[in-house]
């Protein structure tokens, strides 16, 4: 029979391995359950079923589309082929202006209407999320 | 005139690096000649570094826009001390500034290691010069900061506005130190891996230069943090953007790093683990770099971007993995003969808390990469965010916290659990405050009571050893002392933080049951590059105390950009904190009040840790 330090051994490596593949799933697990997916206006209105958990959609401020009151802003979103109108409560980024790119995360109630949690910042003038730049690419 | 000097001493700087590899590889077979010519060598590819820099520095002083990078990142009205420090704000800057460290901590290394073997040192020498040639050849060849341009302009394009900041003017040198000192651990490991030189000796002499890059690394990080704590209005101090995590790799695997070194002084044993860790330190440092640079994280950090850049830097970082690879593989050889001790001692709670930290370490690494290989391969645009870390990561702190309790109050080889008595009594008090804390304030939510006790737990055995021991161990006490508080002050932060975000218009109020914001008025002032919006706010709370606030809306000249800054009123308790913001052509002003409790205590928390770094350098009597 084997020595009891051949089997120690043996339990050693097994747990070992046990613990390293019950890592990697809890990861992978929670990274398919948390991960948030990017979609253009296009992309939106092209869904077969309105997606329920939280997303990104991204595009350009349509001029003249801002409008806020003391609880809201609403602005549109669009690829220059779709549209889609967005409601957002929450800190605005300094950035945020008509005309130019923007990125908000949030859950679709339709598909042209878009409940938003957060607008992304941006730190740069120049800079465009590269989302949206292959989403205006893309038309 | 400046930048011709600068692009020279580059160019001068690489041909010594050349000579200097030359001469230690002759220097393999003739030892005589070693010291003075190499250190002087390696003294001049420093000075000509600096040369360089200074060079830039110089010219942006000047404003001179006849140089490309100054006419992209700087500006005629901008302070002075913004001109400094916009040098580094930017990509072809921050890479001279790599450079400069590099040849800096190569020059050091040889002065402070007289004592080593000669063969160990012209390795490292030669380990590190292949770094710097190829950090060399980046910088000439893709992003050299000395392009001219014709016609000179009359104005630059001035600075981003949110980089005119004293913590970050400061950040990226001090954050540097920290990144690319652990190019010399890298260095100096491989070559004592394939001299077969690694001992305890070795062990206390590579101590030193963990600790010096895991202070500045440290200390970057905080400079970062509070930055984008006070700047970006965002209220946190921690926002699991790539950008953070690709800092925050690093500092995991110095930390796991450090600890196994103590082992490896102690008892000659991990040898194995030491050399992987110091490889991925620097690999996990070249890795940040190279997302940072390259573009392709999607990052609200991410600025302007090339992608030859990345690819440079991903083809140089392959070769040196597997030049590493290459040498753990061939020339590490393992002769551990003792390998054996108790369940119960200082080793295994360091290795079970160093495993912990990988786990950490890969759960980043994993969500900071997923979203660029998911793209990759499907390109289907993803992000992952806090949920994501948060999950994965607080269940496996309680454990740790616990063994961080525990874990110094052991022996080496073998132990009893001493005082056992405290143990309990203070496991017991821990899960009685957060108990009562919880209950009180926010529900009965299961995971922050335990999450709550075990950060207390850790709170109170810190501070029991930082009371009865004292000096002795001083360094350890007081950094372990700092990460409890760190947790704690965390923790409490984010179960009492609240919020509230609207819009009003001047003259307007807002009221909940708790409070009362009064917008009273704004006034604007003008100063030199930027014209200033302050809202006066006035806030009134259930005891009827008015605290007036007055945040601020910058309209910079060039480029034309608006910041919010936050005021911010700090007390021990409590950070009061309100940002606003105006949205284009609209009467509304965004606004942002936050009561952010002990905020305070998470930055002198994290510089009590690099306290405790910094004494263990200093101290000899810490050494045993």
């Amino acid at each position: 029979m084997y020595g009891n330090k051949v089997k120690l051994r043996f339990f050693f490596i097994f747990l070992v391995f046990l613990i390293l593949s019950l890592t990697a799933f809890l990861i992978l697990k929670s990274l398919e359950e948390n991960v948030v997916y990017f979609q253009s206006p296009t992309d939106v209105k092209s869904l077969a079923e309105i997606e329920k958990n939280k997303i990104r959609i991204g595009g350009m401020v349509k001029n003249n589309s801002i409008f806020i009151e003391e609880k809201e802003l609403k602005f549109i979103v669009t690829d220059f082929e779709n549209e889609i109108n967005v409601i957002y409560t929450g800190v605005i980024p300094n950035l945020f202006s008509e005309g130019k790119g923007v990125v908000a995360e949030g859950f679709l109630k339709d598909r042209s209407l878009f409940l938003a949690t957060k607008i992304l910042a941006k730190h740069d003038e120049n800079y465009m999320p590269p989302e949206v730049k292959a989403a205006l690419k893309e038309k | 005139m400046a930048s011709l000097i600068g692009f020279y001493s580059l160019i001068f700087g690489l041909c010594l690096s050349l000579i200097i590899v030359f001469f230690s590889i002759k220097n393999f077979r003739n030892s005589s000649i070693f010291d003075k010519k190499i250190i002087s060598l390696t003294f001049f590819q420093f000075f000509f570094v600096s040369l360089s820099f200074f060079g830039l520095i110089f010219s942006f002083i000047n404003s001179d826009f006849s140089n490309e990078t100054v006419f992209n990142h700087s500006h005629t009205t901008k302070p002075l001390f913004y001109k400094i420090s916009g040098t580094w704000g930017n990509h072809e800057g921050s890479l001279l500034l790599w450079l400069l460290v590099l040849t800096l901590f190569i020059f050091l290394f040889l002065l402070k290691t007289k004592k080593q073997t000669k063969q160990y040192r012209n390795l490292t020498l030669l380990i590190q010069q292949i770094i710097i040639i190829g950090f060399f050849i980046f910088l000439i060849k893709t992003s050299s900061p000395f392009n001219y341009i014709f016609p000179v302009p009359m104005e630059g394009l001035g600075l981003n506005p949110i980089l005119q900041d004293p913590a970050l003017a400061i950040h990226p040198p001090i954050l540097y130190l920290g990144y690319v000192g652990s190019s010399i651990i890298f260095s100096s490991t491989l070559a004592a891996t394939s001299l077969n030189y690694i001992s305890k000796e070795w062990a206390k002499h590579i101590k030193k230069w963990v600790l010096v890059s895991w202070i500045f690394l440290t200390l970057g990080i905080l400079l970062g943090s509070i930055w984008a704590y006070y700047e970006l209005g965002w209220g946190g101090f921690w926002f699991w953007d790539p950008v953070e995590n690709v800092s925050l790799m690093p500092w995991l695997a110095l930390t796991t790093l450090f600890h196994c070194i103590l082992i490896l002084e102690k008892r000659l044993i991990l040898t194995s683990w030491v050399i992987i860790l110091s490889i991925s330190t620097f690999t996990l440092s070249m890795c940040g770099t190279f997302l940072v640079r390259s573009g392709i994280l999607n990052s609200v950090h991410t600025f302007a971007n090339d992608p030859e850049r990345g690819l440079f830097i991903l083809i140089f970082l392959f070769g040196l993995i597997f030049l590493s690879i290459f040498i753990f593989l061939f020339f590490h050889k393992s002769d551990e003969k003792n390998y054996n001790f108790f369940w119960l001692s200082k080793e295994t709670s360091i290795l079970i808390n160093n495993w912990f930290m990988m786990y950490f370490l890969t759960v980043i690494l994993i969500g900071t990469l997923y979203p660029i290989f998911l793209e990759v391969i499907s390109s289907e645009k993803i992000s992952v965010g806090p949920p994501f870390y948060n999950k994965l990561i607080i269940p496996f702190l309680i454990p740790f916290l616990f063994v961080m309790a525990i874990g110094p109050k052991l022996k080496w080889i073998n132990s009893d659990l001493e005082n056992k008595f405290f143990l309990v009594l203070f496991l017991i008090i821990s899960i009685l405050i957060s108990y009562f804390i919880i209950k009180n304030f926010n529900g009965d939510f299961l995971i922050n009571t335990i999450l709550l006790s075990s950060a207390f737990y850790l709170f109170f055995s810190t501070s029991k050893d930082f009371l009865v021991r004292g000096f002795k161990n001083l360094s350890q006490n007081l950094a372990h002392f700092g990460f409890s508080l760190l947790i704690l002050s965390i923790l409490l932060n984010n179960i009492f933080s609240t919020e509230i975000i609207t819009n009003l218009k001047i003259g307007e109020t807002f009221q909940s049951e708790k409070i009362k914001i009064n917008f009273e008025s704004i006034k604007s002032k003008n100063i030199k590059n930027y014209d200033v919006i302050i809202g006066k706010f006035n806030i009134k709370n259930l005891n009827n105390n008015i605290e007036v606030l007055k945040p601020e809306l910058r309209i910079y000249n060039q480029p034309n950009i608006v910041t919010s800054e936050a005021d911010i009123k700090t007390n021990l308790f409590t950070d009061k904190f309100m940002t606003m913001n105006l949205v284009q052509n609209q009467d509304y002003f965004n606004i942002r009040y936050q009561n952010k409790p002990f905020m305070i205590w998470i930055w002198l928390s994290v510089l009590l840790i690099s306290f405790g770094g910094i004494i263990s350098l200093f101290n000899k009597r810490n050494e045993n």
